[in-house]
């Protein structure tokens, strides 16, 4: 367990937040570890978690009838993976697949969840810093969807 | 911007339309649409000088004249490289010519990547896309004088895996151990294990020091927008900041007036600018 408040309290998401609210992190926190090629979750399962990479790649896909898997996005070690677990139904909207031998600091959503609704200033930091990484991923997203580096040139 | 080096160049001074013969020594098909020429002068001997980041205006006999990046290790080599996709009229015929086929060659022009002002630096380059072509040169610069410099970190951005250029070369840099290389691409399908996403993710888990470190950007400017503002958030001063500006070049010495930028001419007083004297300019829709 001081092991995790270290880690959590290092981790620069956290930057900031209460030593009494990382107590209550903690109290939601487990240490996981997945091999290569196992899924962390699939598409349609109960969003019931979200993970501080520690170490390792992981590859969030979907799967397209007649393409296959297609990639969207990866996250590595230092970035969090998953918020749907923050969002009603609670329900992963795509698949995570880890691509190497990946560690994480895996934290109970529903525990999580929980403990926000009785802790409103917990809440407020969790929303906060949840909301940065989703703008950041619609931004991303934006930019993928603009296809930049299709054909521009003219001559 | 670094000085471009002094060069006697090709091409006549009193004459600076007239291009000189070169020939296809080499092609090298890069991706399904992208391919790169080595070319070696039809004349005497000697060696082609150029800065890393200066273009030459390529001549295809009876159909066109485009302004290309030099690809190649600009220390002094007899033949040279240029990179490009085949996207228009003088590109694609390009594309159908053969080794030995000749092309008329005058340049090089344009200003340099500010490899010199990077001394005792970090140097950061990101590149999208092709952008890595005109980015190359200053790779092989730094690793030709890897003492002069701190950490070297290339961020390089491609559509898919299949558009990713140099693959050779990127896993030869890697091995080196003085550079750190991290790659991504747009999208991808069930072989891949490298990063997806754009490539400003990239830049919040590069290990560099932003007090102490130049950039080069060279990509589509979209991307180059949202590369700053990432570069931004981990505290590089925008002096610190250069990048490649794309424009319809047509003479390449300044006189046609075809790839003015604001006050300047890409052609003469770029392609290279630093963001910090540049960014009234940068972006804006009307120019």
């Amino acid at each position: 367990m001081e092991n995790l408040e270290r880690i959590l309290t290092e981790h620069p998401f956290l930057e900031g937040l209460d030593k009494r609210h990382i107590q209550l992190l903690v109290g939601c926190a487990s240490n996981v570890v997945f091999k290569t090629g196992d899924f962390i979750f699939r598409e349609g399962e109960p969003a019931d978690a979200f993970y501080f990479i520690r170490h390792g790649r992981v590859l969030i896909e979907t799967y397209v009838p007649q393409k296959g898997s297609i990639i969207i996005r990866s996250r590595e070690e230092g970035e969090i993976l998953g918020w749907s677990w923050l969002v009603p139904p609670y329900r992963w909207h795509f698949d995570a697949r880890a691509v190497k031998l990946t560690r994480a600091i895996a934290l109970d959503g529903k525990c999580l969840r929980e403990k926000c609704r009785e802790d409103h200033d917990l809440g407020y930091e969790v929303m906060k810093r949840f909301a940065l990484i989703i703008a950041e991923r619609l931004e991303a997203t934006r930019l993928q969807l603009m296809d930049v580096y299709g054909n521009s040139t003219k001559e | 911007m670094e000085t471009a080096q002094k060069n006697k160049g090709i091409g006549k001074s009193d004459e600076p339309m007239l291009t000189e013969p070169f020939s296809i020594r080499r092609i090298r098909k890069e991706t399904f649409d992208t391919f790169s020429l080595e070319l070696e002068s039809d004349r005497s001997g000697g060696t082609f000088a150029f800065s890393p980041g200066q273009f030459n205006m390529l001549y295809v006999y009876g159909i066109g004249e485009v302004p290309i990046s030099i690809s190649s290790d600009p220390t002094g080599k007899k033949a040279f490289v240029h990179t490009t996709r085949a996207v228009g009229k003088v590109t694609k015929a390009m594309w159908k010519l053969k080794v030995g086929d000749t092309l008329g060659i005058r340049g090089p022009y344009g200003n340099g990547w500010p490899v010199e002002k990077a001394v005792n630096n970090d140097i950061v380059i990101v590149a999208g896309g092709i952008g890595l072509a005109p980015l190359r040169p200053v790779i092989y610069h730094v690793l030709a004088n890897r003492d002069k410099y701190g950490k070297v970190v290339l961020l390089y951005g491609a559509r898919t895996p299949e558009d990713i250029l140099f693959w050779k070369e990127l896993k030869k840099w890697r091995s080196r151990f003085d550079m750190e290389i991290h790659i991504t691409v747009d999208r991808a399908t069930g072989k891949w294990r490298g990063n997806v996403g754009v490539v400003t993710n990239l830049i919040h888990r590069s290990p560099f020091d932003p007090h102490h470190c130049i950039t080069m950007i060279c990509g589509p400017e979209v991307m180059m927008r949202f590369t700053i503002l990432e570069l931004q958030k981990r505290g590089i001063s925008d002096e610190s900041i250069y990048v490649s500006m794309e424009r319809n070049m047509k003479c390449g010495i300044g006189l046609c007036g075809h790839c003015q930028l604001g006050s300047s001419f890409v052609c003469k007083d770029g392609p290279v600018y630093n963001y910090g004297q540049f960014k009234e300019v940068f972006g804006r829709r009307e120019m």
